[in-house]
């Protein structure tokens, strides 16, 4: 990793911090800098700390499974969005509140759905044993679709308070409901990054092609069989805490490649930091955009996430 | 077992689900060897070239690279000793030459090592070697073809193997192009004693460069030997079921190929 990458790097944690402070200033109320200490600010800014942990946590394990799926993948297009992925998991966690299951019983019941509905998206896209492109988003949308379709019917027959609403699932939220449940998921979250991190070598050789990476020596089977499992786990823990936010994953990655290039042992800690600021910014505009109301998340990321998206697509295919 | 057989196959036959497409094929080659497969499609040429380089498990038979089966090796092991380059290897992913040519000292590395000045320099050398110095800073995917196969080549070579697999490396390149890429490995065959083993369409290229051809039909070897004794108009109208008039180049004396249509 050279100084000039590694100067990136410090620049995007400085932006971080800086909208993280952002983000606890800003709000329904704004607190002014200097009394950002009083005592009587305490709850609301404890509260919006709270907030600002989700959305790192969300934002860089989101846009984290986004590099790796689009790398074991070699389709731009993969993202646990729209592969159904956060679906499943949805509908996992749905299931498992519904039945009355807690604590980390909810994650793993998310991770159940998450790896069903990866499996069955592979099965579903795959043709004498290749994944064309466009099927695996085919089929990764009729899933996310059918499934979300399931999770909103039993969120709709339900009376289960812990459920909150629908929106929150198909938009996702910020809003902190359970500390125990946010670190737990921030632990999972970041093991998996980290876990994903050890394999930047062998996601650089795999984005050549299988074969070529077959031909470095990589046993390109297992590899991606442990990181559709590092991924099904991230993900099932972001949709614990904060419902389905789409576009993360699919966005930030391919903006850190223009950024930083593809080597992944750059772009995995660009793209989570990019991803944290990106969810931070997000949820700030979420909340003063009509205060006291609150835009979902997965709304901003979305209107936010497109257009962007087309412009960087559309910049990289002039620069060719 | 000779000393100098690099690679022995014995008996080996395999494909795809369970079919055979390669048909009990023996086969030594020799350090220093420059191989060339040659038959027609279907003749099971690149179902070959992947059993050799563990893309394929053989269903019967093996293959003894130094005497050690390669099925038992360990594979970064293997991929220290024998590289492979495509026909056309389409990278989409930006990354830049020096890059994808380090990625080839990968088998070299453990899990979490980051490359040495020495990985570095024998990256470097390698993009001397295939005249692609030049293009060090550019990225992969910007490259036209030629330019891209000798960066791939180069990637090959930074692994520091013994034996390097191509399969049908210069199918998309220019006659210019062609020559070029073959004469590289010529000199890597010639001045390193690199073994080479090739899959080729041209006949004509490879009588020029292989000293040794093997034409398969129909999974199984139908011939081999030097170019002058594998291609000859009988074998070639054997196998390929068409007219062809053999004559030696004078230049080398090497023989070469001339089609005959059917049609008046």
């Amino acid at each position: 990793m050279n100084a000039y990458l590694k100067r990136r790097l410090l620049v995007l944690s400085g932006i971080l911090l800086i909208v993280a402070l952002c983000g606890i200033l800003k709000g329904s109320v704004n607190i002014p800098f200097t009394q950002l200490l009083l005592k009587e600010n305490q709850p609301i800014v404890n509260l919006r700390i709270l907030r600002i942990l989700v959305a790192i946590v969300a934002g860089s394990g989101l846009a984290a499974s986004g590099v790796v799926l689009q790398a074991i993948l070699r389709n731009p297009l993969a993202e646990p969005y729209l592969l159904g992925t956060s679906s499943g998991a949805g509908l996992g966690a749905v299931i498992a509140i519904i039945i009355g299951a807690s604590g980390l019983y909810l994650p793993l019941a998310a991770f159940i759905g998450a790896i069903s509905s990866i499996v069955l998206v592979y099965n579903l896209a795959r043709q004498n044993n290749k994944i064309p492109e466009q099927s695996l988003i085919l089929s990764g949308v009729i899933i996310s679709v059918a499934l979300s379709a399931i999770m909103v019917f039993l969120v709709s027959i339900s009376s289960n308070e812990v459920l909150h609403s629908i929106t929150w699932w198909l938009w996702g939220n910020l809003q902190v409901y359970d500390i125990g449940l946010l670190a737990t998921a921030g632990i999972i979250v970041f093991s998996g990054i980290i876990a994903i991190y050890i394999f930047s070598q062998d996601l650089n050789a795999i984005s050549l092609g299988e074969e070529e990476a077959m031909h470095l020596g990589i046993d390109v089977e297992a590899t991606k069989k442990i990181l559709i499992l590092i991924t099904s786990v991230i993900i099932s823990s972001v949709v614990c805490i904060c419902g389905i936010i789409g576009f993360v994953g699919l966005m930030i990655p391919h903006m850190m490649r223009l950024v930083v290039g593809p080597n992944h042992k750059i772009l995995i800690p660009a793209t989570c930091l990019a991803a944290a600021v990106f969810m931070v910014a997000c949820d700030i505009l979420s909340r003063v955009i009509f205060p006291p109301l609150e835009i979902p998340i997965g709304v901003i990321t979305a209107i936010l996430g497109a257009p962007t998206f087309i412009f960087l697509l559309k910049r990289s295919q002039r620069a060719k | 077992m000779s000393s100098d057989t690099l690679l022995k196959i014995n008996g080996l036959s395999g494909g795809y689900h369970r079919q055979a497409i390669i048909k009990n094929i023996s086969l030594d080659i020799q350090k220093g060897d420059f191989l060339g497969i040659i038959g027609p499609n279907g003749s099971g040429k690149t179902t070959l070239l992947r059993l050799l380089s563990r893309i394929l498990t053989p269903q019967e038979g093996n293959i003894l690279l130094e005497g050690n089966d390669i099925k038992e090796m360990d594979l970064k092991k293997f991929c220290q000793k024998a590289a492979f380059v495509s026909e056309d290897t389409v990278i989409n992913f930006s990354f830049s030459v020096l890059e994808v040519v380090l990625m080839g000292r990968i088998p070299h590395l453990g899990r979490l090592q980051v490359e040495t000045k020495e990985d570095l320099a024998i990256a470097e050398k390698s993009l001397d070697i295939t005249d692609a110095s030049g293009l060090k800073e550019k990225r992969i995917d910007e490259l036209s073809a030629g330019e891209r196969q000798r960066v791939i080549i180069a990637k090959a070579l930074a692994q520091q193997p013994a034996l390097l697999f191509l399969d049908e490396p210069t199918s998309h390149l220019d006659i210019g192009h062609k020559i070029q890429v073959l004469d590289l490995l010529k000199r890597l065959n010639r001045q390193d004693n690199l073994t080479i083993v090739m899959v080729l369409h041209d006949l004509n290229l490879a009588s020029e460069y292989c000293n040794r051809i093997v034409l398969l039909d129909q999974g199984m070897i139908f011939k081999q030997g030097s170019p002058r004794e594998v291609l000859t108009y009988q074998n070639i109208e054997a196998v390929y079921k068409t007219v062809v008039v053999v004559n030696d180049n004078p230049i080398n004396s090497k023989p070469y190929v001339l089609l005959v249509s059917k049609e008046k």
